[in-house]
């Protein structure tokens, strides 16, 4: 294993939407490095910025309104990404960074094949004939599990069922070989039992192509089942960092203990379940201080001051919370 | 497929019959025939008027007369004009068809050849300049009546700058070849322009529309991911999902198409179908009013076929079986 050789590094990344005189700070200052070989998901609520981020790193921001702000940097193997020209952009994504999206009913073009759609990357990026691409569109439907892949190349995406579509967006997103797939809640649309075999697939991909996954998602079922680390997010910051196995034994952040506290448990039997009171502020009316502070139950005076730095308060363990101050 | 088009095709029997029915009876529910006008005449005394009517089956009652019309049309017979004594309803027809023809897939190539490409590129400079000129053209040209936008035309281009004839279909006798293509062409250009305005404008904005709402699709967000050029991801996969509503609707547009050229070929004093049948009505000719109105019926049918029939072929989700 090559872990802990840094593949993906941000600093800083300022993701804001300006609509209507109004600023919605949807990223605003993430640090995170990801490194080779690593699984590594981000958790949050809807509207913590999590998938603003991984459209971030791939610079599909639909700009206006959107805008990555310049002190932000995103490095791919010591590479900027942020300043690199739209066509040299073009060339990383697919080929060096390969995604995958929450809906695969609708994630796939309706009007072509799925053998098109897997052979248009391979054409694009790896300069392959078209039938060479074809050929190899069949074998990458193999490696993702379909049994009659050279039927299916000449499907369309409606003849496929969700969890078969996901497959052939991992295919397409695995085909040119990438250092990086940034699976942006691949598995939400899915019924329970295929989401366990496109988490375990898309696992096996990652060690056979060799390359890194950056997950994002809501679940954190599928983040205890595959992540090694783990980000969680709220109102567009990281609050906490840690292995995986440490968030769920001893998680620090009053958020991340409301999430867990939040997930049934089997064993005991309540009448209500725990939920975290409130709701995520919108991205363009953030509260003073710590985002969580009006939705937390140890605030305190400093809490509304001024927001807390992300720090590090155990080994490779993060946390933004005044409550760790010594 | 094949068995789904000729269930369509069997479908188009008892429809036709029905609208000729209509036809017939609201043709016939307009007062006066074709002798009515004749009427003034003082020197032909009113018998004689009488007896022509009852030649021409005129005193019969409606059901006999739309019977024997039926009959004779279903041996391919369409009669003779009443108001050009001496002439076929065929003949009539066959002289004036080609001009309609001509005039109305003019102003389908000119629609789009304007339409798509300004609706392309005023949606991807949406709220620009000319995404704004482009709208405020397309809401004049669909509030501007047929016959106005044609007065206008002919005022501008044929009485003001003198740059295109005003009327008919050719001026000079003797032209041929490509002189005479090219002078049929420049008649063609004002009533084309006039009968395409109107189908322009909507196509453009239906164009913008369909290009903005394919842009938001989840697919274009991996068409882009996966790296592929701007032009790709425009021409190939946003297009061909924009193009699927606008196929759709050219196979409804000949229906618009010949509709349309009724009042702009009485505008432009063109001799196709357009003027013939406004000339029908007037006279209360009915074999030529009802035979017009079969072949106008018989392509809208048709052409909402091929509708059907495009859509299958531009969309796989859809199959007719």
């Amino acid at each position: 294993m090559k872990i802990n050789k840094e593949l993906l590094k941000v600093k800083g990344l300022k993701t804001h939407f300006f609509m209507d005189g109004k600023i919605a700070k949807a990223v605003d200052g993430v640090d995170f490095t990801l490194n080779k070989g690593e699984t590594l998901a981000i958790v949050g609520e809807s509207g913590s910025g999590k998938s603003i981020t991984s459209l971030s790193i791939m610079r599909l921001i639909p700009s206006p309104p959107g805008k990555i702000l310049d002190n932000s940097s995103i490095k791919l193997e010591n590479r900027e990404l942020l300043t690199l020209s739209e066509k040299d952009m073009r060339k990383v994504r697919g080929n060096e960074i390969g995604m995958i999206f929450q809906e695969p009913m609708t994630s796939l073009n309706p009007v072509f094949t799925i053998g098109n759609q897997i052979a248009e990357t391979l054409i694009k990026h790896k300069k392959m004939k078209k039938k060479q691409a074809n050929q190899r569109a069949v074998e990458l439907l193999k490696v993702v599990g379909f049994a009659r892949a050279e039927e299916i190349v000449h499907e369309y995406p409606h003849q496929l069922s969700g969890g078969m579509r996901q497959r052939a967006m991992i295919a397409i997103a695995m085909s040119c070989d990438p250092k990086l797939l940034i699976a942006d809640e691949p598995t939400t649309a899915l019924d329970v039992t295929i989401q366990s075999q496109i988490l375990d697939l898309m696992i096996e991909m990652k060690e056979k192509f060799d390359s890194s996954i950056l997950l994002i998602t809501h679940d954190l079922g599928v983040v205890a089942e595959v992540a090694d680390r783990v980000l969680v997010m709220y109102g567009g910051q990281i609050v906490e960092e840690a292995q995986v196995r440490d968030l769920f034994t001893k998680p620090m952040h009053p958020y991340t203990r409301g999430l867990l506290d939040s997930i049934p448990n089997l064993d005991t039997d309540v009448k209500r379940l725990k939920s975290i009171r409130g709701t995520v502020p919108p991205a363009h009316r953030f509260p003073e201080g710590c985002r969580f502070a009006p939705r937390c139950d140890h605030v305190m005076d400093q809490c509304t001051a001024a927001n807390p730095e992300l720090l590090q308060r155990e080994e490779s363990h993060k946390v933004r919370c005044y409550l760790y101050e010594s | 497929m094949q068995k789904y088009i000729i269930r369509r095709i069997l479908q188009f029997i008892p429809m036709l019959f029905l609208i000729t029915v209509v036809v017939f009876g609201l043709a016939k529910a307009a007062p006066g025939d074709v002798l009515t006008g004749e009427m003034l005449d003082p020197n032909i005394p009113p018998e004689v008027y009488e007896i022509r009517r009852e030649a021409l089956g005129l005193n019969d009652p409606i059901y006999v007369q739309y019977w024997t019309w039926l009959a004779s049309v279903s041996k391919a017979d369409f009669g003779m004009s009443m108001q050009y004594s001496g002439r076929t309803v065929i003949e009539l027809i066959q002289a004036r068809i080609m001009n309609t023809l001509y005039l109305s897939l003019f102003a389908l190539a000119i629609t789009l050849a304007i339409s798509i490409p300004i609706g392309i590129y005023s949606a991807t400079k949406k709220y620009s300049l000319f995404d704004y000129g482009a709208t405020t053209f397309a809401f004049l040209g669909l509030a501007t009546p047929n016959f106005f936008a044609g007065l206008l035309a002919i005022y501008v281009f044929a009485f003001w700058l003198g740059w295109f004839p005003a009327q008919g279909t050719t001026t000079a006798i003797g032209l041929s070849g490509f002189e005479l293509f090219l002078d049929k062409l420049r008649h063609l250009v004002l009533p084309g322009f006039t009968l395409g305005l109107a189908s322009t404008a909507a196509y453009m904005r239906y164009m913008r529309t369909e290009i903005l709402e394919v842009k938001g699709s989840d697919f274009i967000r991996t068409a882009r991911a996966k790296g592929l050029s701007n032009q790709s991801v425009l021409y190939k996969h946003t297009l061909r999902n924009s193009l699927i509503p606008i196929i759709t609707l050219l196979g409804l547009e000949f229906g618009t198409l010949l509709s349309g050229a009724i009042i702009t070929e009485r505008v432009f004093n063109y001799p196709g179908l357009g003027t013939l049948f406004i000339n029908s009505i007037t006279n209360r000719d009915y074999p030529v009013i009802m035979a017009i109105n079969l072949i106008l019926a018989i392509t809208i049918l048709i052409g909402n076929l091929l509708a059907d029939i495009f859509y299958a072929v531009v969309d796989p989700r859809i199959r007719y079986d």
